[in-house]
C-alpha cells in the first residue's frame, strides 16, 4: 500500500499539468493567503483595540468560543446556499469558500492580538503615558512590539487551521489540493486520496516552519530572551 | 515650583482619595509625599503630569495652570519614575533611555549620545547599552529608570516609590547616588515613599499625608522629628526619633584625643606599647582605620583577619548622629573621627558627644509649618 502511495507520489504525470499536484499546490495557497490576510486585516486592529482599551471584551471570549464549535462544512453549504444564487461566476463557489476560511482564521488571531496587548506589562505602559507617548504611539513603540509574539502564535496556528481546512473548496468543485482527497474517494483511487492527505500535511509542516523563522527574526531578543552575543 | 491648589480627587465609586489638598513644592527641592498605603499620594503625584484629572482645584507649575497644557507635551517635560521600572523589554538599554528624546524628535544620534552619557551618569558600564531589560537585576533596571527619566533634561521629575522594590542594600546605594546626582542637577522632584525614613533621608521638605490626602503636615526633616504635630504624625515618624534627629545637626570641632596606632603586621609588643586601656587602633598605609586590636589576646603579628571591625567611623564636622554611633559602636569605647579622606584625626567618647548634644537647643518649633498644613499650633503630646 505504501508502495501505491509513493509510486502515485514519484510519479511524474501527477507533478504537471493544469490538475497536477505544484498547480493544486498553488491554488490551496492562494486560497489559504488570501482567507488568512482577510482574517488578519479584520483580526489584529480589533483585536488590538478591544486589548488597548479593553472594551468589548466579552466580545473576544464568546466569540472565540462559539467560532471554534461552528463545524466547517456545515458553514460551507450554509454560505454557499445563500451566496451562491446572489454572485455569478467563480465567485459563486470562491466566496463560501472563502468565507468558511476567513471565520475559521478569525478567532486564534483575535484572541493573539487581544492577549498579546492585554498582557503588556502594566508597568511599561503607565511608563510609556507617563513620558508622555500618546495612544497611538503607546501601541506602535510599546503594545505592538511586546504583542508581537502571540501576535504572531496566533496568526501561525490560524495559518496550520486554515491549510487543513482549505481542502473543503474542492466540495464546491474547486481546486487546491483537496481535489485529490476528493477525486480519489470518488474514484475510489486510495494512492491519490492518501498522497493528497500527506501533501496537506507536509504543506502544513513547511510552512509552520517557515513561519518560526519569521517570528524568531521579527520578534525583539529582548521578549525572547534569545540575546545572542552581547548575553551576560 | 509645582503648586497645588485645593486639589480634590473623588474616583467614579465615591472614595474620596484628596480632599483639598494645598501644597508647594519649590524650585530644585526634594518634596517627599509620605503616608500610610491608602492616604492619596500616588494619586496626588500622578494628578501633576494628569495620569489622574482632579475632580476640583488647580495644580500649577510656575505660572501655568497644567490643567490648560497640552496632556503629552505636560508628560514629555517632566521626568517619570515608578516603583517597577517599567523599562520596555523588547527595546535595549540605551534606547529605553533615548525614549523621550526621540519622542521630541532629537534625531537618532544626538539621543543615544545622550542616553549613553546618562548610563554613565547613573552609574552603569557602557556595556550595558545594547542589553534588554531582562538582562539586569532590580536596582540596575531601576538606575535605568532614572537615566530614562533624565534623559531630555526636564526641570521637574516625579518619582513614585522608585526604590521600594529593591533590597535594603541596593535602596541605600541607590538613595546615595541619588541626592549625589540630585546635587549636581537640582531638579524640581516631587517623591512618593511609604517609608518614612527614606523620606527624611532624601526629603527638603516632607508632607506626611493622613487618608484621602489629608495634609498632616509639612516640614523639612528636623521640625519633622522635634516637633510632629500630632499623635498621627508622632505616630508615624516613629520611635527614635531624638537619636534620627541627630543627622541633622553638624559636630562641633570635638575636643579630639590623640591615638596611638600600629599598622598591619605589627607584632603583639609593639602593639601592647601603642595600647590604651587594653585596646590598639590598626591603620593601613594611608592612615586610614581598619579595626580595633587587643594585644593582650594575640601571639602573632596583627593580621587583617584578627581586627574588631564592630565600630562605625564619623567624618569630622559630619552629623552628631554618626560621631556618637562611632563612639556607642567601638569596642574601645574611644569613637573613630576621620577627615573627609578618611584618614584618622583621633577619638571621642559618648560623653562628650553627649555633653555637645546637651548645649544644643532643640529646633525651634516653625509655626509656619503649622499654617501651611493648615493648623493651629497645639500641645504636644507626650507618647
Amino acid at each position: 500500500m505504501i508502495n501505491r502511495i509513493i509510486a502515485w507520489l514519484a510519479d511524474v504525470a501527477h507533478w504537471q499539468g493544469d490538475d497536477g499536484i505544484l498547480r493544486r499546490l498553488v491554488e490551496h495557497m492562494e486560497y489559504a493567503t488570501t482567507a488568512l490576510v482577510i482574517a488578519a486585516l479584520i483580526a489584529i486592529p480589533l483585536g488590538l483595540y478591544i486589548g488597548h482599551t479593553g472594551k468589548g471584551r466579552f466580545l473576544v471570549v464568546n466569540a472565540v468560543g462559539a467560532a471554534r464549535a461552528i463545524p466547517s462544512l456545515g458553514l460551507l453549504y450554509l454560505a454557499f446556499f445563500w451566496l451562491a444564487p446572489r454572485l455569478s461566476g467563480e465567485v459563486a463557489f470562491l466566496a463560501p469558500a472563502g468565507l468558511v476560511l476567513v471565520v475559521l482564521a478569525i478567532p486564534p488571531i483575535l484572541s493573539g492580538a487581544y492577549a498579546g496587548v492585554e498582557g503588556v506589562e502594566p508597568a511599561a505602559r503607565d511608563a510609556a503615558v507617563g513620558m508622555g507617548m500618546r495612544g497611538t504611539e503607546v501601541m506602535r513603540h510599546v503594545e505592538l512590539p511586546c504583542a508581537l509574539p502571540l501576535i504572531l502564535s496566533g496568526i501561525r496556528s490560524a495559518m496550520l487551521q486554515v491549510i487543513a481546512t482549505a481542502t473543503i473548496a474542492a466540495v464546491l468543485g474547486l481546486g487546491g489540493l483537496g481535489r485529490f482527497l476528493i477525486d480519489g474517494l470518488a474514484s475510489q483511487d486510495f494512492p491519490q486520496t492518501a498522497s493528497g492527505a500527506i501533501l496537506v500535511a507536509v504543506l502544513a509542516l513547511a510552512v509552520d516552519m517557515a513561519f518560526a523563522l519569521v517570528q524568531r527574526s521579527v520578534v525583539s531578543p529582548g521578549l525572547t530572551g534569545r540575546y545572542g552575543k552581547v548575553s551576560l | 515650583m509645582i503648586r497645588f491648589d485645593a486639589v480634590s480627587k473623588q474616583f467614579p465609586d465615591g472614595t474620596k482619595a484628596v480632599d483639598e489638598l494645598t501644597l508647594e513644592a519649590p524650585t530644585g527641592k526634594i518634596t517627599v509625599l509620605v503616608g500610610p498605603s491608602g492616604c492619596g499620594k500616588t494619586t496626588s503625584l500622578r494628578m501633576i503630569n494628569r495620569m489622574i484629572t482632579p475632580t476640583d482645584g488647580r495644580i500649577w507649575i510656575d505660572d501655568q495652570d497644567t490643567a490648560e497644557m497640552d496632556e503629552a507635551q505636560l508628560r514629555r517635560g517632566i521626568g517619570y519614575v515608578i516603583q517597577h521600572a517599567g523599562l520596555f523589554p523588547h527595546r535595549t538599554i540605551v534606547a529605553n533611555i533615548a525614549t523621550v528624546p526621540m519622542l521630541l524628535g532629537w534625531g537618532r544620534r544626538k539621543a543615544e549620545s545622550r542616553a549613553l552619557e546618562l548610563l554613565e551618569r547613573v552609574g552603569l558600564p557602557a556595556s550595558y547599552a545594547k542589553r534588554y531589560p531582562a538582562q539586569l537585576s532590580g536596582g540596575q533596571q531601576q538606575r535605568v529608570g532614572v537615566a530614562r527619566a533624565l534623559a531630555a533634561d526636564p526641570p521637574i521629575m516625579l518619582m513614585d516609590e522608585p526604590f521600594s522594590a529593591v533590597d535594603p542594600i541596593v535602596r541605600e546605594q541607590l538613595q546615595d547616588e541619588f541626592l549625589r546626582l540630585q546635587g549636581d542637577l537640582g531638579k524640581t522632584i516631587v517623591f512618593v515613599t511609604h517609608d518614612i525614613e527614606e523620606a527624611i533621608k532624601l526629603g527638603d521638605q516632607i508632607a506626611v499625608l493622613r487618608g484621602s490626602g489629608n495634609l498632616a503636615q509639612l516640614s523639612d526633616p528636623a521640625q519633622l522629628l522635634a516637633h510632629p504635630v500630632d499623635d498621627f504624625v508622632a505616630d508615624f515618624v516613629g520611635k527614635d526619633r531624638g537619636y534620627r534627629a541627630l543627622s541633622f545637626q553638624q559636630s562641633p570641632q570635638f575636643p579630639l584625643s590623640r591615638e596611638s596606632s600600629v599598622p598591619l603586621g605589627a607584632t603583639p609588643e609593639q602593639a601592647a606599647a601603642a595600647a590604651r586601656d587594653g585596646w590598639v587602633l590598626v591603620l593601613d598605609a594611608d592612615r586610614r582605620p581598619l579595626g580595633w586590636i587587643e594585644p593582650d589576646r594575640i601571639t602573632a603579628p596583627v593580621r587583617s583577619e584578627m581586627l574588631a571591625r564592630g565600630g562605625t567611623v564619623a567624618t569630622a564636622g559630619g552629623p552628631l548622629r554618626n560621631a556618637l554611633d562611632a563612639a556607642l559602636s567601638s569596642p574601645s569605647r574611644r569613637g573613630v573621627i576621620v577627615d573627609d579622606q578618611g584618614a584618622l584625626l583621633g577619638t571621642v567618647r559618648a560623653y562628650e558627644v553627649l555633653a555637645e548634644i546637651e548645649e544644643r537647643a532643640r529646633p525651634e518649633l516653625d509655626e509656619a509649618d503649622l499654617e501651611r498644613a493648615g493648623l493651629r499650633p497645639v500641645e504636644e503630646t507626650p507618647e
